[in-house]
């Protein structure tokens, strides 16, 4: 690993400068990705840089993150980015003297991977050697397996115009990790004395996981060098580049997103929280009340000594969640509702309602349990939603709602909408929209769709959005949690 | 002006003697901060010893440990300085000097009360300024802090510029209630403490709990890490770890089994659903939707 930045120590002159330019070209990626990286910070990074032996590539890793990313949630952008622009061996970035580069990427003449004989290893042999590697619990054959699996497997040709997930899909198919971990398991079993008890096995099962997973970001890692290597640094940063979780568009998150979303929701509405208190706080202070303090002012004969204010109220209305959980917007609905209950201390009471072509309420489940996130779980599972055949029905769903809860809407209660307003052609009922506004205090539209996108197709959000106080895009965490802190 | 580290490795080893067990990535910054002169901003959940690196540090060095504790409201008069009005009014009243050499006297250095960061500034020998839970003062309060962090100086108005005589070293920390201002973001190098890896938190209960058994280090770390793999209200934070292996030393288990973790996880979690949940999820050995990580 640390070979490739080996090359001498610090840089006066002409090394220098490559580095500074080199350090240039990593910010203004950095800047791409969506990190607010300053201009003062770039001068500290360049000047962290000078302490650091640049050899020990984990040394200017930490000098560069310490110095350039301010956010705990930028960290996976700068990451990718540090791979890719500090794994040089493009042909632009081979040094002079650099034999080393295509020899490595011809594949490191490794003796551990070779057979007795001087013989490349066999499928069954690099099989054996990573079952071996992963049962010890042994990094350096880890490393040396994956970079050999990568090159038997994945069948990478230069400039051919795939993207990484092609290769690493093709290795890790080779490979097959599900029956190694079955295998590993098994083997941890048959080594102990007895037969392991529940808590024993799950232990076991965790750190396979997490060795197999160790595998797994070796073989990526393996993979993106070597695509470096072939198409050169922008090219790869910019395939690579991916949105912050904040930034990530619910429609088209990937499992890999929802992961990285789910991790940053939990901080993220407690700030929200947080923030929504303190205003609330720092608002209590009111206008003065002239009435009161006149008539305060009576028992200090009529002098004005204790000034009385209007206090502002602050408005906890009542909360109607109305979400659309249909495959394509699931995830919004999802997070929506998640982040809504987690600042329900906020609103006198929410109600929530989930709807495909049906509707039913899902309240309980989010007053029985005291986890949200579980509770959004079991609503995708337990929550009777499908009437016909379950492709959503704006208008079948109001109706329902009208009809059932209709009642209980008062002048306090301000009705959230989530979905994308596909109504797949079927009647849309906007009557009950109508009725809707006319009685609830607000009711807004959230919709995860792009504004342009609004409106075609089978999408008719323009007959909904006349009825309703506010429409709002929301297509990622940030669109959410604006609208949150602006509305309430 | 001399550094105080000579390399990472020195930090390493030296945090490590005051039973600190520093990462690659925490020595790092540290001695950055050193050659930078540059203050550390800590963040990380809760119990990951934050403010516990400051402490260390101050002890590897020598150094008098000044902290600063933030809160909500808190304002020039706690943080910086303030002027002693007792003693002036009774200055005043003393004796009947003319007015000029009585207003020049009750503004000098004998009527000021220091406050940690002035404090801090002033000291003449080492000091290691920490500044806790810097996300509770309010957005404007920041403002008071940026003076002392990018000049190492505070400006009195009746008395002018007070420069820092030596630097000290700075750690803010901050359990990230609510975003920080860009400005102090800017002045500050970064360090993220997230929870230790395997290794680390073993090695971590084996220094701090004395009388553990390596095998017993071994089996709290791989549990509590499969603890915090689950979705909980509340991960374990290290000091619950300490406190958990500490718990099982004086209660004699050698060996933790579903039984006894049952009747000791509250130690280690303190919410009730968070609780049900570890304890159906850890004895049930092949959970549904474990598998492989996507």
């Amino acid at each position: 690993m640390t070979v490739q930045a080996a090359r001498g120590p610090a840089p006066p002159g002409a090394a220098g400068a490559a580095l500074l330019g080199l350090l240039g070209g990593f910010i203004a990626e950095l800047r791409r990705a969506g990190l607010p990286v300053s201009l003062t910070e770039h001068l500290d990074a360049a000047e962290a840089v000078r302490h650091v032996p640049l050899e020990d590539r984990a040394a200017l890793k930490c000098a560069l993150a310490a110095t350039l990313v301010k956010h705990h949630a930028h960290r996976q952008a700068f990451e990718t980015a540090f791979e890719v622009y500090f794994s040089l061996r493009g042909p632009q970035f081979v040094p002079s003297d650099g034999a080393w580069a295509d020899a490595d990427l011809a594949g490191a003449r490794d003796p551990r991977l070779e057979g007795p004989g001087g013989e490349p290893l066999g499928d069954e042999d690099l099989a054996r050697m990573l079952f071996a590697a992963l049962l010890g619990g042994d990094q350096e054959r880890l490393r040396a397996g994956a970079r050999r699996a990568v090159q038997r497997y994945a069948g990478m040709e230069p400039g051919r115009p795939v993207g990484g997930a092609y290769y690493l899909y093709r290795t890790l198919r080779n490979l097959g990790l599900e029956a190694l971990l079955e295998r590993l398991l098994e083997t941890v079993q048959d080594e102990a004395e007895r037969p392991l008890t529940p808590l024993e096995e799950r232990l076991a099962r965790d750190e396979m996981e997490a060795r197999i997973d160790q595998l797994r970001k070796e073989i990526e890692a393996e993979i993106r060098r070597r695509l470096v290597a072939d198409r050169g640094v922008e090219a790869m940063a910019r395939t690579l580049r991916k949105p912050l979780p904040t930034d990530v568009e619910f429609m088209h998150a990937t499992r890999e997103d929802m992961e990285a979303l789910r991790k940053v929701i939990g901080p993220l509405t407690r700030k929200l929280a947080a923030r929504l208190a303190s205003r609330r706080h720092h608002r209590s202070r009111g206008v003065l009340d002239f009435r009161r303090t006149i008539r305060r002012s009576l028992s200090y004969g009529g002098v004005p000594a204790e000034p009385q204010f209007r206090y502002k109220r602050p408005a906890k209305p009542e909360i109607m969640v109305i979400a659309d959980i249909s495959g394509s917007v699931a995830a919004f609905a999802r997070f929506t509702l998640h982040l809504v209950y987690a600042i329900s201390s906020h609103f006198a009471k929410v109600r929530s309602f989930v709807f495909i072509d049906g509707l039913d309420e899902v309240t309980d489940l989010f007053e029985a349990s005291e986890d949200i996130a579980e509770a959004v779980h079991r609503v995708n599972t337990s929550a009777d939603v499908v009437w016909v055949d379950g492709h959503s029905d704006y208008g079948h769903a109001l109706g329902v709602f009208w009809e059932r809860y209709g009642p209980s809407i008062t002048a306090k209660t301000t009705i959230m909408i989530l979905g994308d307003a596909r109504n797949n052609y079927h009647a849309s009922e906007t009557w009950v929209m109508a009725e809707l506004q006319r009685k609830a205090r607000r009711i807004f539209w959230l919709n995860p769709e792009p504004r342009s996108y609004w409106d075609t197709g089978d999408s008719i959000m323009s007959t909904y959005s006349a009825h309703c106080d506010g429409t709002f895009e929301v297509r990622t965490l940030r669109h959410l949690e604006r609208f949150v802190e602006q509305t309430f | 002006m001399a550094h105080r580290f000579a390399g990472v490795s020195a930090v390493r080893d030296g945090l490590n003697g005051v039973q600190y067990l520093a990462d690659e990535g925490i020595a790092g910054v540290v001695y950055l901060a050193d050659r930078l002169v540059k203050p550390v901003l800590v963040e990380g959940p809760a119990g990951t010893g934050k403010t516990q690196l400051a402490k260390s540090t101050a002890e590897m060095c020598g150094a008098r440990l000044i902290r600063l504790q933030c809160y909500e409201g808190i304002d020039e008069s706690k943080a910086l300085y303030e002027w002693n009005y007792k003693k002036q009014l009774m200055r005043i009243q003393a004796e009947s000097q003319t007015w000029d050499e009585v207003s020049e006297d009750i503004f000098s250095e004998e009527f000021l009360l220091t406050r940690p960061l002035l404090e801090a500034i002033r000291a003449t020998e080492p000091v290691v300024l920490l500044i806790d839970e810097v996300d509770r003062v309010e957005v404007e309060a920041e403002a008071l802090l940026l003076e002392v962090l990018s000049d190492y100086q505070v400006s009195i108005p009746e008395l002018g510029t007070v420069e820092a005589t030596q630097i000290p070293l700075v750690f803010l920390t901050s359990n990230n209630t609510r975003e920080l201002s860009e400005s102090l973001k800017r002045r500050c190098l970064y360090l993220y403490i997230d929870y230790p890896d395997l290794d680390r938190e073993r090695e971590i209960v084996l220094t701090k709990v004395p009388d553990i058994s390596q095998s017993l280090a071994d089996e709290v770390a791989r549990i509590v890490r499969s603890v915090r793999q689950l979705e909980l209200k509340k991960s374990p934070s290290v000091s619950e770890t300490l406190d958990w292996a500490r718990t099982l030393v004086l209660l004699g288990v050698e060996h933790v089994d579903a039984e006894t973790a049952a009747e000791t996880v509250h130690v280690l979690l303190k919410y009730r659903s968070d609780i049900d949940k570890a304890l159906k999820e850890l004895s049930a050995g092949d959970a549904p939707g474990s598998g492989l990580p996507r």
